[in-house]
């Protein structure tokens, strides 16, 4: 069965179908950049767009298409929408500050280090200069290292 | 006495709101058993003594609301091209950002539109020194970054709430 | 006619949404660390909202939305007690 169970006029189920696909057109290229990227931290970045405009996109096409199938406005979407505008942040920043944690605990030179713990790199630099690279010595990681610099308000 | 009885009357108001949501319906009975859920629920919130805050510049917050959604929109589209292109020598990094705003509401707003935002994930903060790390995934020059988050958000927040 | 567009609309979109599950089920198998299977189970729950979203659409009932909800909410919860597990579970120094 391809045909959808309530029936609803053409103008209505453009728009639907417009959303639905491109919701999940967002939440797929956001999860293929999962296997795409290469690094943990350029990793983090790709499920955000699922999680924001892509169920957000979904979110609406729901809205509106039960609001049109039942001739009232359907709002408990907006229950999701706001879960996840609370809860999406605050996960990954925690599991961000988690993997920074295991990091620097491992003593993994891709990530900056925490000024005032090394006397041997002062944190903040120069005005405008490039913090020196950090444990050049390190053997080099399985990702090339990102570029870690600190800047100052100028 | 409004006071004792209604200490959080936004979270409130929410809360009840969330109870009318859920039950899909706007019946008398509905509202009474929300609010009544609601203001219980509030009062808990006594217990954990947070901060107070008054909503101001109400204009100014929805000014906000819109710059942070039509940047959403923005960031999501640049995102998506450099997952699926092939765009070669782009590289990513932290930032350190000093802050000037001390106010926890603003530094949670801060936080959360930053990590919405994609592209961009607020990862550390320091309370004493006042700075906070971000990774970007498309770091070309981070003095543009420092001016963006400073000027488009921070100011914007210290507006709303300081 | 409006039916049948909208019924093959989602069902490429469910394709989608099932390979982007599939994509983020890979993170969670294959690591490499800890953080990444955490960031593919954080993946992999928002898509299944996603997913369970679209069949609410196409069987034209609200069940499915509470279903998505609470999906919403455990998913929350576990992926903030695996990332509080990260930082404080490995106390080997």
């Amino acid at each position: 069965m391809i045909e959808v169970a309530a029936d609803v006029p053409l103008w209505a189920a453009i728009p639907t179908a417009l959303l639905v696909l491109l919701g999940a057109g967002l939440a797929l290229t956001g999860s293929f950049g999962l296997l795409r990227l290469s690094s943990f931290y350029d990793r983090i970045h790709a499920p955000t767009l699922g999680s924001t405009l892509g169920i957000g996109c979904v979110l609406i096409a729901s809205m509106f298409f039960f609001s049109v199938v039942e001739t009232r406005p359907v709002l408990h979407e907006l229950l999701i929408t706001v879960l996840m505008v609370v809860t999406t942040p605050v996960a990954l920043m925690l599991l961000a500050r988690a993997a920074l944690y295991r990091d620097r605990t491992e003593g993994n030179p891709d990530v900056p280090p925490l000024p005032g713990l090394d006397p041997e790199e002062p944190v903040p630099a120069p005005e405008g200069g490039e913090a020196p690279e950090s444990h050049p010595a390190a053997a080099p990681a399985e990702e090339p290292a990102s570029a870690v610099r600190t800047v100052r308000e100028s | 006495m409004m006071a004792r009885w209604l200490p959080y009357p936004l979270v409130a108001a929410a809360l009840a709101g969330v109870w009318l949501l859920l039950n899909e319906t706007v019946s008398p009975g509905a509202i009474l058993l929300g609010a009544v859920a609601a203001v219980a629920a509030s009062r808990v919130l006594v217990r954990l003594d947070m901060p107070r805050i008054r909503p101001r510049r109400l204009l100014a917050i929805v000014r906000l609301t819109g710059i942070v959604l039509v940047e959403i929109v923005r960031s999501n589209n640049a995102v998506a091209r450099i997952i699926l292109g092939r765009r070669k020598g782009r590289t990513s990094g932290f930032v350190r950002i000093p802050l000037d705003m001390r106010n926890p509401y603003g530094l949670c707003a801060l936080a959360c539109i930053i990590t919405a935002t994609p592209g961009t994930v607020w990862v550390e903060y320091d309370s004493t020194d006042s700075w906070v790390l971000i990774h970007v995934l498309d770091l070309v020059d981070e003095e543009v970054w420092v001016r963006i988050i400073k000027q488009r958000y921070e100011a914007r927040l210290m507006e709303i709430f300081e | 006619m409006s039916a049948a567009i909208l019924g093959w609309t989602i069902l490429v979109a469910q394709i989608m949404l099932g390979l982007a599950m599939a994509c983020a089920a890979y993170r969670v198998l294959r690591g490499p660390r800890a953080q990444d299977r955490v960031l593919g189970l954080d993946t992999l729950y928002v898509n299944a909202m996603m997913l369970l979203l679209t069949f609410g659409i196409r069987s034209g009932s609200t069940v499915y939305f509470d279903a998505a909800l609470v999906i919403g909410l455990l998913g929350f919860v576990a992926t903030s007690a695996l990332s509080k597990f990260l930082m404080r579970g490995e106390v080997i120094e």
